[in-house]
């Protein structure tokens, strides 16, 4: 077998040539990457409490304000700048979250079949029925909730039933596979099975998800703080922007950077988090990067 | 069929097994009554062409699929009804090569991974390190050499006779009884083909490992069959079963015959002076199986009467070698009956 043993060849790309072929999705890891950091790096510099000035409301922006003040004369600089530790923690947990629940579920649903397979089905069917902005508002109107841990298990906790469709989709083909019989010919046991042969097979169709599920979690957790159903303490995009509604900074010349500032760092975060999916897609997709 | 050497059970029977997959377009009985034995260290050769139930024959000794009717035993206990721990013990001591080397391997897992897994788990190897040294023990007696450089390989980095080899000795690594080999050779290039085989071979003389070996090539039968048995199947039934270098030097079912005269013969003068004289080229439908003898549309010993009737039952007509067929049958009675 001497003469048939594989011979070096072309050397085949690294991990990091692939994750930095695709130019928007070096882009996106730029943008995620400087949001964190400012998100890390602000609270050591500034004062988190961002003190008011009652005599300095709605000022325009000028040297001491670069973004101007807001309607209880506190700098929007400083806000925007601290304002993204809540909103890109609760993302990140929730995200967490709904993953785990959906792939677990989902993988053990697909390979077990039967009652599981069916009542967890159904408990989908129904977490996915319940609208959700109805039952936060409810939840909201009962709780305090202000720690965002809680914020990010309830968010968490209710979206996961789309991924899971999916990842059971995936496992019902994937238990077919000869090498997972060949598994289960080794009576390796059904936890090894699922989640150490099939479901890293499917690592980074789960990542990619992990992302979008992020910026989903995002987005729930605005419109939380936009329809006021999460109280607005401290200062985050999310209250920011609420504050901007009800103070009715859109109708000041002045305020309009109050309301634009939180909205375009959101925005510029949901951006960059979508452009790094590009350049995973490059990494778990060989196909993609073969061309 | 039970194998007269020894009175204990053999390792693994078939009793009467049926399979019959339920479809849209009506019932496929693709394994009808189906006998067989396998002792340790004995080989039997399943061969027959395609969709004539081998596979499926094979999946339900590995206990990978339920016959419909019929019992599958290890050592002589009835696979359905052990206890849990039989159950294990069975799971272990009968593997099954797939045909596809592609598909058999986990693409994310290293060679090492893969083969240390079943090892760790079953606690052949209580670390890291014992494993190392086991699935390069595994890798040298499949010659994957040197074992280290394979190890830490990903099945696409190896060739399909390389995959194979490694797909052979992750079913050893659980010390098996019995190997069932589905067409383990039949998508490896001639080349290689025969290295895998004389590897299978050592194998089963060294660690008296048995073998239950599908195939659709006669060549490989006869050459890994040498001291076991063939069965050869048709339409889901084994129309022919004997020691392996008896049936295909002398076979004596009409199907048997035809299959040997399909191998295309080297020599150029020759190719057309093989005629297996068919009736007919089609293979019947499963879902529409004639009548009587499934085979007597395409036999050129087809004669009116039982065979489009009555369906044939396996008779010894020498010994050792049982034949289903009314007409052979018939004439090995007659022979019988004149000798005496």
């Amino acid at each position: 077998m001497s003469a048939l043993a594989p011979t070096p060849g072309i050397p085949r790309h690294g991990l990091f040539y692939r994750l930095t072929r695709n130019k928007v999705g070096v882009a996106g890891f730029v943008i995620v990457g400087l949001l964190l950091l400012m998100t890390v790096l602000a609270p050591l510099f500034l004062d988190s409490t961002i003190p008011g000035d009652a005599q300095a409301t709605w000022q325009a922006p000028s040297a001491d304000h670069w973004l101007g003040t807001d309607n209880a004369g506190k700098d929007v600089l400083h806000q925007t700048l601290l304002g993204g530790g809540t909103v890109i923690y609760v993302g990140l947990g929730a995200a967490a979250i709904t993953t785990l629940i959906a792939v677990v579920l989902g993988s053990l649903a697909a390979y077990l079949r039967g009652p599981i397979d069916s009542f967890l089905l159904q408990t989908t069917d129904i977490v996915m029925t319940v609208p959700q902005i109805v039952l936060l508002a409810v939840l909201g109107s009962f709780f305090q909730l202000t720690s965002p841990t809680v914020l990010a298990l309830l968010i968490g906790c209710l979206s996961w039933p789309i991924l899971m469709r999916s990842i059971r989709a995936q496992v019902l083909s994937l238990k077919e596979r000869e090498f997972v019989e060949a598994a289960k010919l080794l009576d390796l046991g059904t936890s090894r099975v699922v989640f150490v042969e099939i479901v890293p097979n499917m690592a980074g169709y789960i990542l990619i998800n992990f992302i979008i599920a992020v910026t989903n979690a995002i987005y729930a957790l605005v419109g939380m703080y936009v329809l006021g159903l999460a109280p607005l303490a401290g200062a985050n995009w999310g209250i920011m922007i609420r504050k901007a509604w009800t103070y009715g900074a859109m109708s000041l010349p002045e305020g309009t950077l109050f309301m634009m500032a939180p909205v375009a760092m959101i925005a510029l975060l949901q951006l960059g988090l979508i452009m790094l999916t590009r350049s995973l897609e490059e990494v778990f997709n060989p196909r993609l990067s073969e061309g | 069929m039970t194998d007269p050497k020894s009175d204990k059970a053999p390792l693994m029977a078939l009793r009467n097994v049926s399979q019959v997959f339920h479809t849209k377009r009506g019932d496929v009985p693709a394994v009808r009554d189906v006998t067989l034995t396998v002792g340790a260290g004995d080989v039997l050769c399943l061969v027959g062409e395609s969709g004539c139930g081998k596979t499926t024959t094979a999946r339900m000794a590995a206990g990978l699929a339920r016959p419909t009717s019929g019992s599958v035993e290890f050592e002589g206990e009835d696979v359905d009804t052990m206890d849990s721990r039989r159950r294990h013990e069975f799971r272990r001591a009968v593997q099954f090569v797939h045909q596809d080397p592609y598909a058999s391997l986990n693409p994310i897992r290293s060679i090492f991974g893969t083969l240390s897994s079943p090892l760790r788990r079953h606690g052949l190897a209580k670390n890291r390190a014992e494993a190392w040294e086991q699935a390069k023990a595994l890798l040298e007696r499949v010659d994957l050499t040197p074992a280290e450089n394979f190890l830490p390989k990903y099945p696409h980095q190896l060739s399909g006779g390389q995959r194979q080899r490694v797909a052979v000795a992750r079913s050893l690594t659980l010390n098996p009884r019995l190997m069932i080999a589905d067409e383990a050779t039949s998508m490896l290039d001639v080349s290689i083909r025969v290295g895998v085989l004389r590897t299978l071979t050592r194998l089963r003389t060294e660690l008296d490992v048995g073998f239950i070996f599908i195939t659709h090539d006669l060549a490989i039968a006869r050459y890994f069959g040498t001291g076991g048995k063939i069965a050869v199947m048709y339409l889901g039934r084994v129309v022919e079963y004997g020691d392996a270098h008896e049936v295909i030097d002398n076979p004596q079912h009409p199907y048997t015959k035809a299959l040997l005269a399909a191998v295309p013969d080297i020599d150029p003068d020759q190719r057309h002076t093989h005629d297996p004289g068919l009736r007919s080229v089609d293979i019947p439908s499963l879902t529409a199986l004639p009548s009587g003898c499934s085979f007597h549309p395409r036999c050129p010993l087809y004669r009116e009467g039982d065979c489009d009737t009555v369906p044939p039952q396996l008779a010894e007509v020498s010994p050792g070698r049982e034949v289903s067929c009314h007409v052979v049958a018939g004439d090995a009675a007659e022979r019988d009956g004149a000798a005496r």
